[in-house]
């Protein structure tokens, strides 16, 4: 199985840890992962901002970096859905390579269980604020959303289950957009930033003491809030948890993670 | 203004703006659960989305068969190009008939012709009855809401409204006090009215029939006593059958409220002994849209749900929007009328996609909030300086090489500026900036680091024995 890994441009430049943590957590899955380098952009602010004409050499871009493989796999749910969902005006519709790669692309929660089958085991023993990113949840449905009343299972908080010690902040609102979105939180930053200020009240009130999500742009936003008003809450993207989860266990027993378990 | 601005005057008052959350995320969790009490809800949805684009793909037809039909029934149909067209068509069977008084129900298609002040400019007295529309009425402001006109007004200043108009107490903020002052107020209208207006939630082609729902009776009392009916409505409310509305008055209520079901549905077939009923049918810009790749706009039924949902709604605003219809849908269905004046709309929006997965009639909300921005490109009407900005980004992306040296540099550049110019406000970091802090920019990407990790794990299986 040949895997590529997609790390999203500001993920690259503002969060190595991620992808760092992205990478531990599939080779302790025994997927040795490819960067090819060439990788840059998946096109979504341009598209986001009606730009097509823009973010269509991007697209084109990126489905010849990933035409060799199996898969590509992603930290980022946002990115992962503009490829799989909003490439349509994008690339050609009879090229059957751009239309396997959009197929083969998955975030990496997607991958980790309904590909591998994994399940993590190791210690966090902290009160943890799930936040579902809104293309993630409603454009991935990486997990059910209160609009919706079809039942479906969190995959993240699936994951992240399995730590000990691992606690779940009950959130007022469990879906609401942290007001990210992009340009949006800079072309209209006013309500961008109210919007961001509530989930903070939320997991304030929940007691959270680490926040994570399956997205970095909107833990960027919400960061940005914390650290602004310097509260006690550690942001840490949903890879980074499992591969500090890892590394504790890696200590006391090799083997942390089952595959084909769940 | 365009929405970014109001919207900044909107949230400036932050204990209002986090009233008006409140009160509209009450009636979204109202809606959750009534939804969830009807365990086929998400079959429901997809019925109605079914019925409705069926309907649309064979509007002329359904059209016609409901003219034929509630033409049988003694109805006079008239058709009505655009917003002119339907004004005038309702003056002219005003004037006909003499109305002095004209007792109005809720109708979001004459708020969209702005028929209330063509009728004042030519001497018509017009009452709104519903309880929300006659205090925006009489506040001489639009609706913010299309099924709560008045959500954003509080009860004291209601209490204000009607002390100068309807002379309630100084000072009294009573919701049943004041109630009661406008229920005697208005019945005083409806005894006085010379005609009646409503609108129409749906018209059935089978039966010629349309129906109106509403929570306060107004509609009824409002056509009961007067001899003359207009109902006015888009030529997209139709449906094809009567048992169709088995299925969206079932929808409507619990998404609209989060009611079981609207307290009055009223079904009008024909006009009432020795009166009569005049239906407008209105197009004014709805052919245009059928035949664009947004014509999943025209299936809405005007239930508000998306707004109710929406996270920028409820922090903004109806009045920010300046347009009839506020909310998700709004943004969709009036830019597409009139772009050059509200091209900010289609941007109003985080593209959350919590509109499209409440919407009852399952339209992709913010699937087309998101290609209006490309057609708002084709028209030339971005901002001139986030369409530079685009292109230059990805004239970068286009080069892995530039990318990485831009990348080396911004992060340089951020790590040694001073925070006074950083976060300046002339910059868009420095909009950013305004509430929150920039990512700190770390001295290696991941790709760096990851060249490194993988150069010392190919040194280690070359040279096990070297640390």
């Amino acid at each position: 199985m040949r895997v590529a890994l997609f790390i999203p441009c500001y993920v690259d430049q503002f969060y190595p840890a991620v992808g760092l943590a992205t990478v531990k957590v599939l080779e302790s899955c025994g997927i040795h992962v490819d960067f090819p380098k060439g990788q840059t952009c998946c096109g979504q602010p341009m598209a986001n901002s009606g730009c097509m004409d823009e973010a269509r050499p991007l697209a084109n871009h990126f489905v010849s970096t990933f035409a060799d493989y199996d898969y590509v796999v992603s930290p980022s749910g946002s990115c992962v859905s503009m490829v799989r969902n909003h490439y349509d005006h994008l690339v050609d519709k009879n090229d059957s390579t751009a239309a396997e790669v959009r197929g083969q692309t998955l975030e990496l929660s997607e991958f980790l269980v309904n590909v591998l089958g994994c399940s993590f085991s190791g210690s966090f023993p902290f009160r943890t604020g799930i936040h579902q990113s809104c293309h993630g949840l409603r454009e991935l449905r990486l997990a059910g959303c209160s609009e919706v009343m079809t039942c479906r299972d969190s995959l993240l908080q699936n994951l992240l289950g399995g730590l000990d010690g691992i606690q779940f902040s009950q959130l007022q609102r469990p879906d609401e957009c942290c007001g990210f979105g992009g340009t949006f939180a800079v072309s209209e930053a006013a309500v961008s930033a109210m919007m961001g200020q509530d989930r903070i009240e939320d997991h304030l009130q929940a007691g959270t003491q680490v926040l994570t999500a399956g997205d970095m742009s909107c833990l960027m936003h919400l960061d940005g809030i914390i650290r602004r008003r310097r509260l006690p809450i550690r942001v840490m993207h949903f890879a980074e948890i499992l591969a500090e989860a890892l590394r504790k266990t890696d200590l006391q027993t090799p083997a942390s993670v089952q595959q084909g378990g769940n | 203004m365009g929405h970014p601005a109001l919207a900044e005057e909107f949230t400036a008052n932050t204990e209002r703006a986090h009233w008006h959350d409140r009160a509209l995320w009450f009636v979204r969790q109202k809606r959750d659960r009534m939804a969830a009490s009807v365990p086929e809800w998400e079959e429901l949805r997809a019925t109605a989305s079914a019925i409705k684009q069926h309907t649309q793909s064979l509007l002329a037809d359904y059209l016609e068969e409901f003219e034929r039909n509630a033409t049988a029934h003694g109805a006079v149909v008239h058709w009505a190009a655009d917003a002119e067209e339907h004004n005038r068509i309702v003056l002219s069977i005003l004037q006909q008939h003499q109305v002095q008084n004209l007792v109005k129900s809720k109708s979001m298609l004459t708020e969209e012709c702005h028929l209330n002040p063509w009728l004042e400019q030519h001497g018509i007295h017009v009452v709104d009855t519903d309880l929300g529309e006659r205090i925006v009425q009489l506040r001489e402001e639009p609706p913010s809401h299309i099924v709560l006109p008045a959500i954003h007004i509080r009860k004291e200043e209601v209490g204000e409204c009607f002390h100068e108009h309807l002379g309630t107490e100084a000072g009294a903020s009573d919701p049943e006090y004041l109630t009661e002052a406008a229920r005697q107020h208005l019945r005083e209208c409806f005894c006085n009215a010379d005609a009646g207006l409503t609108g129409v939630n749906f018209a059935i082609a089978e039966t010629g029939g349309i129906v109106i729902c509403t929570n306060e009776g107004n509609a009824d009392l409002g056509v009961g006593v007067p001899r003359v009916h207009i109902a006015c409505m888009g030529m997209e409310k139709l449906i094809p059958r009567a048992e169709d509305l088995s299925v969206f008055l079932r929808l409507l209520a619990r998404s609209a409220t989060g009611q079981p079901v609207t307290t009055y549905s009223s079904h009008f077939h024909g006009p009432q002994q020795g009166g009569e009923l005049h239906i407008v049918i209105v197009d004014n810009g709805r052919s245009e849209i059928l035949q664009s790749e947004f014509r999943r706009s025209l299936d809405c039924i005007r239930c508000g749900a998306c707004m109710n949902t929406c996270p920028v709604y409820r922090r903004s605003g109806g009045h920010s929007y300046e347009s009839t219809v506020p909310g998700p849908i709004g943004s969709i269905l009036t830019p597409l009328r009139t772009p050059e004046e509200h091209n900010t709309l289609p941007f109003a929006c985080s593209l959350c996609g919590s509109c499209s997965d409440v919407c009852p009639v399952r339209i992709p909300l913010h699937h087309q909030l998101f290609a209006l921005r490309e057609h708002l490109d084709a028209k030339n009407l971005l901002e001139r300086g986030k369409k530079l900005q685009m292109k230059v980004l990805s004239a970068v992306f286009s080069r892995p090489w530039l990318y990485r040296l831009a990348g080396r540099f911004a992060r340089k550049a951020l790590r040694w500026t001073p925070r006074f110019i950083t976060y300046s406000s002339l910059t868009p970091a420095g909009l950013w900036g305004k509430a929150r802090e920039l990512p700190e920019a770390p001295p290696q990407s991941f790709r760096e680091l990851y060249r490194n990790r993988q150069q010392q794990v190919d040194s280690e299986q070359n040279h096990p024995g070297d640390v």
